[in-house]
């Protein structure tokens, strides 16, 4: 029985190799398939676009990477960028200095995640209800807070942060943050004990508990961090677009998600690498753009986000179900 | 599986002595607890605004309930069994404007023709999740997220921009917002039939039993010999009829109907359920909660505005009241499993 495990779990493994490459080749795909598409793409401009276009998606599937491969969902991270935007204005309009106003918001996200993460931890509340709730909690609280006004007076030395790029690069200075961060995540993820304990909490969590990780520790640690890279999230889209709004932000939990999955992070935890991910949203990026480039309504494109989330489970799955037909041919080969 | 629901029918009663009263009461039979709720809803608002309880607010009530209330005994279904159906919020829409086309196509078509269309059209966004999950081995909560956008996306495309009005739907459809029997609007009623007859099927019958034997323990249910893939097909199966349905209802609440249409109900429905005491790790739940959950997030979004409360407070409060849904619910569950437990070991 125990063999039997083994051996069905060895092909999947390398599937889950091969998806990353697969990602790899689909993003070269997509790039070429840009260029073909309209002349403008290629240009720096355009470039930082898609980069910029998918600053805060980033952000935040960073750490729902880490959530989900720990069998965990955070469903309220764009509801923590709304109410995050909305208590800046709030705070801006109180008269606060700007660098204090960003740090009550940080600690305000960080707060929004603690409180997620003690119904999951404390009370043992399943994260996906929990979840759905402070999703709507965290929206109203953002409405609460700013009502349908927006506050749009941010000082221009801030706001020109969101306009910016590094150096003379394409790349926008708001996504700088993102490889910065991304980097932090990869290394932490890949090259920490304690990233491998997100693995194996994920694969099994009282085995993690039984084998010495303070489960509940990391766990709470971690949806706290979401808070707070939500609501740093939430400052880089209000001062991207001038504007704090109750609203901004709405729906972006799916498309995080979204990407996430895509990226070859297992819906049951316990599999993934972060590297997928980016490659994922990268590529979602690309052909958003792409397709906005040649007059392709933006909602009409959540066709592509979809068909690419499916194909993220069903070729791993059939490529495994040809594998186990293969294994079995000798079998049958032998019998005839 | 009869003797599963024998059994469980057996353990209530034994269990009940070892609970102070009240608890016991409420533990037993959530519904009673929301039922509860509902009422003194309504009494405080009363109480608070004497206007609150006139016929228009009761009939508002109603008719906004039902499309959610129906689309939460949908989810129900399918949340029993350890899955959960997010496309339904894309499948009202593109039912919604697909029923109001073939109006505009057709602008005699008979009522009846109507709703079957908006089913037959919800069957079919049914089916495509049946295959993907029960087939396709897509875990559930990945391919309904990916049917809501590909559903939707769809939606965008079909309309471009257009919308259907009300001036296109003849008169005898509008009437189903509009017209009552016995003063309780044909909408409600329609709703009300489905709820019963998807209440009765959940309870009483050996299909509807399995249910929850697949949500109990998926392994255990198929060691039983219950076609479990067979079963969850037939799960997103009637949660899209219903969609569909429920979309075609939509139009003749709303009359205007574009690409936008119910983006984002999903939550509102699972939310609506969560209230409703259905476990969203399967196994419990009852079509009487999900609809009590729905009623009681629909009493207190008018009751807000009655009682002249900012509207931008309703979606706070209905988030705090869906955590302590939520928490109550498990702790009041888990606190039942051990008194059970210790009444088995020492009992």
């Amino acid at each position: 029985m125990a063999n039997a495990g083994r051996s069905a779990k060895a092909p999947r493994r390398s599937v889950h190799l091969t998806w990353e490459v697969l990602l790899t080749v689909i993003l070269a795909g997509s790039l070429a398939f840009g260029r073909l598409l309209s002349p403008v793409f290629a240009n720096p401009d355009n470039l930082g676009n898609v980069l910029l276009d998918i600053t805060e998606i980033s952000l935040m599937a960073l750490p729902m990477t880490f959530i989900i491969v720990m069998a965990e969902i955070d469903l309220s991270v764009a509801s923590v960028l709304g109410a995050s935007s909305a208590l800046m204005g709030v705070l801006w309009h109180m008269g606060l200095p700007m660098p204090v106003v960003m740090a009550l918001v940080i600690v305000g996200g960080a707060a929004a995640g603690l409180l997620n993460g003690w119904l999951v931890v404390r009370l043992e509340l399943p994260s996906l209800a929990v979840t759905i709730g402070t999703l709507a909690l965290f929206r109203g609280l953002a409405y609460v807070l700013l009502g349908d006004r927006a506050v749009a007076d941010f000082p221009t030395s801030y706001t020109a942060f969101g306009m910016d790029t590094l150096g003379s690069s394409f790349i926008p200075l708001p996504f700088t943050i993102v490889i910065v961060a991304a980097a932090l995540f990869g290394i932490v993820l890949h090259a920490t004990p304690l990233g491998r304990s997100l693995y194996a909490i994920g694969a099994n969590a009282s085995a993690a508990r039984f084998s010495g990780i303070d489960v509940k520790k990391i766990k709470l640690r971690l949806f706290v961090l979401s808070g707070l890279v939500s609501a740093i999230a939430g400052i880089i889209f209000t001062l991207r677009f001038t504007s704090a709004r109750g609203d901004n932000g709405e729906g972006f939990e799916l498309a995080v998600i979204a990407a996430v999955l895509f990226g070859g992070v297992s819906i049951f935890g316990g599999r993934g690498s972060l590297y997928g991910v980016l490659l994922s949203l990268l590529i979602v990026g690309i052909l958003r753009n792409a397709l906005t480039l040649v007059d392709v309504s933006s909602e009409t494109l959540t066709i592509v986000t979809g068909l690419l989330l499916l194909s993220s489970v069903l070729i791993p799955n059939f490529v495994a179900l040809r594998r186990a037909r293969k294994d079995r041919l000798p079998v049958a080969a032998a019998k005839r | 599986m009869t003797l599963h629901a024998d059994t469980m029918h057996q353990a209530k009663p034994t269990v009940a002595p070892a609970l102070p009263g009240w608890l016991a009461h409420l533990a037993k039979s959530r519904e009673t607890a929301l039922f509860v709720v509902l009422v003194a809803l309504i009494a405080c608002t009363g109480l608070a605004r004497p206007q609150f309880l006139n016929l228009q607010n009761l009939r508002d009530v109603l008719l906004n309930v039902s499309i959610v209330g129906l689309l939460t005994a949908g989810m129900t279904v399918v949340m029993l069994m350890r899955h959960i159906d997010l496309s339904i919020g894309s499948v009202v829409g593109i039912s919604a404007y697909g029923v109001g086309s073939i109006f505009v196509a057709f602008p005699h078509m008979p009522v009846v023709i109507a709703l079957a269309a908006g089913i037959a059209i919800g069957l079919v966004a049914g089916a495509l999740n049946a295959v993907l999950v029960a087939i396709g081995r897509v875990p559930s909560l990945v391919a309904t997220l990916s049917t809501l956008y590909i559903f939707r996306g769809a939606d965008y495309a079909w309309v471009s921009g257009g919308q259907i009005n009300a001036s296109s739907l003849p008169e005898a459809f509008s009437k189903l917002a509009t017209g009552s029997m016995l003063g309780i609007p044909t909408l409600a009623l329609i709703a009300a039939a489905v709820l019963t007859g998807l209440g009765i099927y959940l309870k009483q019958f050996r299909g509807g039993r399995e249910h929850y034997a697949i949500g109990s323990n998926p392994e255990a249910a198929r060691l039983a010999g219950i076609a479990v893939e067979r079963r969850v097909m037939g799960g997103f199966l009637i949660s899209g009829a219903i969609a569909g349905l429920a979309g075609a209802l939509w139009l003749a609440r709303f009359g205007t109907v574009d690409a936008s249409t119910a983006k984002g109900i999903e939550l509102q429905v699972v939310a609506a359920a969560v209230v409703g005491s259905v476990a969203i790790n399967g196994g419990a739940g009852t079509i009487l909660g999900a609809t009590l959950g729905s009623l009681v997030l629909g009493v207190i979004s008018i009751a807000l505005v009655v009682l002249r409360v900012s509207p931008f407070w309703e979606q706070a409060i209905q988030g705090a009241l869906i955590v302590a849904a939520v928490a109550v619910d498990t702790l009041l569950a888990r606190s039942l499993a051990k008194r059970m437990m210790r009444k088995r070991d020492h009992g």
